[in-house]
């Protein structure tokens, strides 16, 4: 059995008819932590989309493989299913839904696809309960509408509540650190490195370097203009921070991939 | 625009079979004579009969009402039956000698009503084309003193109490489907709770049209004695014709001294099929009296069927201190249409009123709240809190809100907030990419949608309301 968990191969997707993957390729193995980053309008947004499968983007051309099976052919909650998390930059309020419903029915979700009983409410909330540790969350979230009049930070660390308890095979943090303030992303990349396993991943798409000091990437690649231009390790962020992304735009470029 | 929120096909209406029965129906068409008719076919005393024939006479000089936010054809009132009744012998003494066939249909529609099935905490009578067939637990509520009866067999037995109610809280000049129902009515509910007593069961009214060509016009009265209470539902379901059948009912309530009266609705007549066609005219008149002192009366309706809506279950209020609340959720899908909502009328000092409403509109349906709050010169210190939200699912639906406000006291105080949300596609996505398929998502947000209004169902009818809802939505989001 392979340990790769996701493999893209010259991906391209169009939004509204504008091509915005251009060739994508990058190959996860389980126990790594890859990161994505990239200017403003790259295309990383774009990418963890098509990876979840939102309908609004098209996927023209390329493969991608999920735990050895074809995800361009999946559903959206199928790709779920199958263990593809995917952390929303913007979490959307679900007004008259409360979280602890949301979070019972996702759960029960995956336990009937593994073929297992579903969790009652009494088993349920213990286990919710040691999950809101992972984030230090109080449980008063559990009964408040999903994500509605949730602070920036409480969002986000509703996001990776959500991650604790469905235990993927990759989790895609989606510019999980922007609008945290420095405490937050604390509990916020320690619920990330808690859940850090060998048999998983965490591909994390971000601006800026300042997550990394927290969770440490096995690769760092450099997204530009629809496609990864380098790859490298952890360094490769800090000479980002250090000469800024036009600097290493333009070294690599023009080499072309 | 992407294809993820779309309007697909209906599931199919359930309870769209017909029963096979002989009937006792009266030649088509509205005269004098019919009404007379009807009068004689049913026995009823001299003042029933001037009762009919003075609304026939208004409704002769009425015209059908055009304000409502709704389009059908004219309505040929010469080519419907207004009497249609399944053949009995005689009126029943027991349930062993109602027609099994009738049982049948009832016990299907999930309404068992013989003595081993019937439901455990509910008394139920079971009306079948404007005929009352049974009425459960008769004997358990009489030792209460609590009345519970067709109302043909009330104008038998308790002529005083109908003579003095009926017509007391809609006259019958009314409205023009309120006068043609007080001059046809063939059936209906009648309900009696003397002073002091609380009803020790809930009462129920489940209504069948069975027979394609005639009208359904029932009659219920509910009167409520002084510190007395009582719990009402009423379900309603039809075979599936392609034609159209009218259904113009009136229901009126009487709140006596600290008495209350909760009235739920869950109807779910054929809607039409989803090119519109087929379906019940559901033509409704509802009110309640508060007529006593800290009287309180409730209507919760859940209206998810007929092809089209007209009803504003609406409270008098004109004892002081007394409590008019509506909780509604109106589902409209395909292409029903619904004008629904309430009037809230305060006569009385320190009456309040409770206005939630919540509408649905899915496929290319329309779904209008209208509702007035009304505050009268003498209602110091009445207050009105009204709420009125619209969900749109697709790009077809319409929602639209007519809310009429006229204070004529300055102390009293009225609320209205209002909202239109619409079912995203980032909400599903959000959804799905947690592993939750779409139809769950939406039912989870239509649940979470109403829970203000399915909170004041009755346990059961709640269940029942949020199973209902998620069954006609589905594939109304693909």
């Amino acid at each position: 059995m392979s340990d790769v968990i996701l493999s893209v191969r010259n991906l391209t997707a169009n939004v509204d008819g504008t091509q915005i993957l251009k060739g994508f390729n990058l190959e996860i193995k389980a126990g790594e932590i890859h990161a994505i980053m990239g200017p403003n309008g790259s295309g990383k947004s774009t990418f963890s989309k098509v990876l979840a499968g939102h309908p609004d983007y098209e996927v023209t051309g390329g493969e991608a493989t999920f735990m050895g099976q074809n995800l361009l052919e999946m559903e959206t909650d199928d790709r779920a299913l199958a263990g593809l998390f995917l952390a929303f930059q913007y979490p959307v309020e679900i007004p008259g839904v409360t979280n602890l419903d949301f979070l019972k029915v996702a759960y029960n979700a995956h336990r009937k696809r593994k073929g297992l009983e579903e969790l009652d409410a009494f088993d349920f909330e213990d286990l919710i309960g040691d999950k809101l540790e992972v984030v230090k969350m109080d449980a008063k979230f559990l009964n408040r509408s999903v994500n509605e009049g949730f602070s920036g930070g409480e969002k986000k660390r509703n996001e990776i509540l959500q991650m604790a308890l469905l235990e993927p095979k990759l989790a895609i943090l989606d510019e999980t650190d922007s609008g945290l303030d420095i405490d937050a992303l604390k509990i916020v990349a320690n619920g990330v490195n808690q859940l850090a396993k060998p048999d998983n991943a965490t591909l994390m798409i971000t601006h800026y370097q300042r997550l990394l000091n927290y969770v440490v990437p096995d690769v760092v690649h450099v997204m530009y203009d629809g496609r990864i231009i380098t790859s490298g390790d952890k360094d490769l962020a800090l000479d980002l921070e250090n000469r800024g992304y036009d600097g290493v735009i333009e070294q690599y470029a023009a080499v072309g991939v | 625009m992407t294809a993820s929120v779309k309007t697909l096909v209906n599931q199919p209406y359930k309870y769209g079979f017909v029963t096979d029965i002989e009937a006792d129906s009266i030649a088509r068409g509205l005269s004098e004579d019919v009404v007379r008719l009807i009068s004689a076919k049913k026995n009823e005393p001299q003042f029933m009969l001037d009762f009919r024939l003075r609304a026939y006479r208004q409704w002769l000089n009425m015209t059908e009402p055009t304000w409502p936010h709704v389009h059908y054809p004219r309505i040929d009132y010469q080519d419907i039956v207004y009497y249609s009744a399944p053949k009995l012998e005689q009126k029943k003494q027991s349930l062993d000698e109602v027609d099994p066939k009738l049982l049948d249909t009832f016990e299907k529609l999930g309404i068992p009503l013989s003595e081993q099935k019937r439901l455990a905490n509910v008394a139920v009578d079971a009306i079948f084309d404007s005929v009352s067939v049974a009425t459960t637990f008769k004997e358990k509520l009489a030792a209460e003193g609590v009345v519970f009866c067709s109302i043909s067999e009330a104008i038998r037995e308790h002529p005083e109490l109908v003579q003095k109610y009926l017509g007391s809280v809609v006259p019958t000049g009314d409205n023009y489907f309120a006068a043609l129902n007080s001059a046809v009515f063939s059936d209906g509910s009648f309900v009696y709770i003397p002073k002091g007593v609380k009803c020790p069961m809930d009462l129920s009214t489940y209504f069948r049209i069975n027979n394609g060509e005639s009208g359904q016009f029932e009659r219920t009265l509910i009167v409520a004695e002084e510190s007395s209470s009582v719990t009402y539902l009423e379900g309603c379901t039809a075979p599936m014709f392609d034609t159209n059948q009218l259904h113009a009912a009136v229901v009126e309530l009487v709140a006596l001294d600290n008495a209350e009266i909760k009235y739920s609705t869950v109807q779910n007549w054929f809607a039409g099929d989803e090119n519109g066609k087929g379906g019940i005219y559901n033509f409704v008149t509802k009110r309640g009296l508060c007529k006593g002192v800290n009287s309180k009366i409730s209507w919760t309706q859940v209206e998810t069927g007929s092809a089209i809506t007209w009803k504003y279950p609406s409270c008098v209020l004109v004892g002081d201190n007394s409590v008019g609340e509506f909780y509604s959720v109106a589902l409209t899908n395909n292409l029903q249409q619904a004008d629904t909502g309430t009037k809230m009328v305060h006569i009385g000092k320190n009456t309040k009123s409770t206005i939630i409403s919540k509408g649905i509109s899915s496929g290319r349906s329309s779904n209008s709240y209208r509702g007035l709050v009304k505050m009268g010169p003498k209602a110091a210190g009445a207050r009105n809190y009204s709420q009125c939200d619209s969900m749109l699912i697709g790009d077809s639906s319409q929602a639209n809100t007519f809310p009429y406000i006229d204070v004529q006291n300055s102390t009293a105080k009225v609320e209205h907030e209002a909202s239109t949300s619409k079912i995203g596609e980032d909400q599903l996505f959000y959804f799905s990419q947690r592993g939750i398929s779409e139809e769950d998502a939406v039912s989870m947000i239509i649940s979470g949608f109403c829970k203000d209004v399915f909170n004041e169902l009755p346990m059961e009818f709640a269940v029942e309301a949020d199973r209902l809802l998620s069954l006609k939505l589905e594939g109304s989001v693909g």
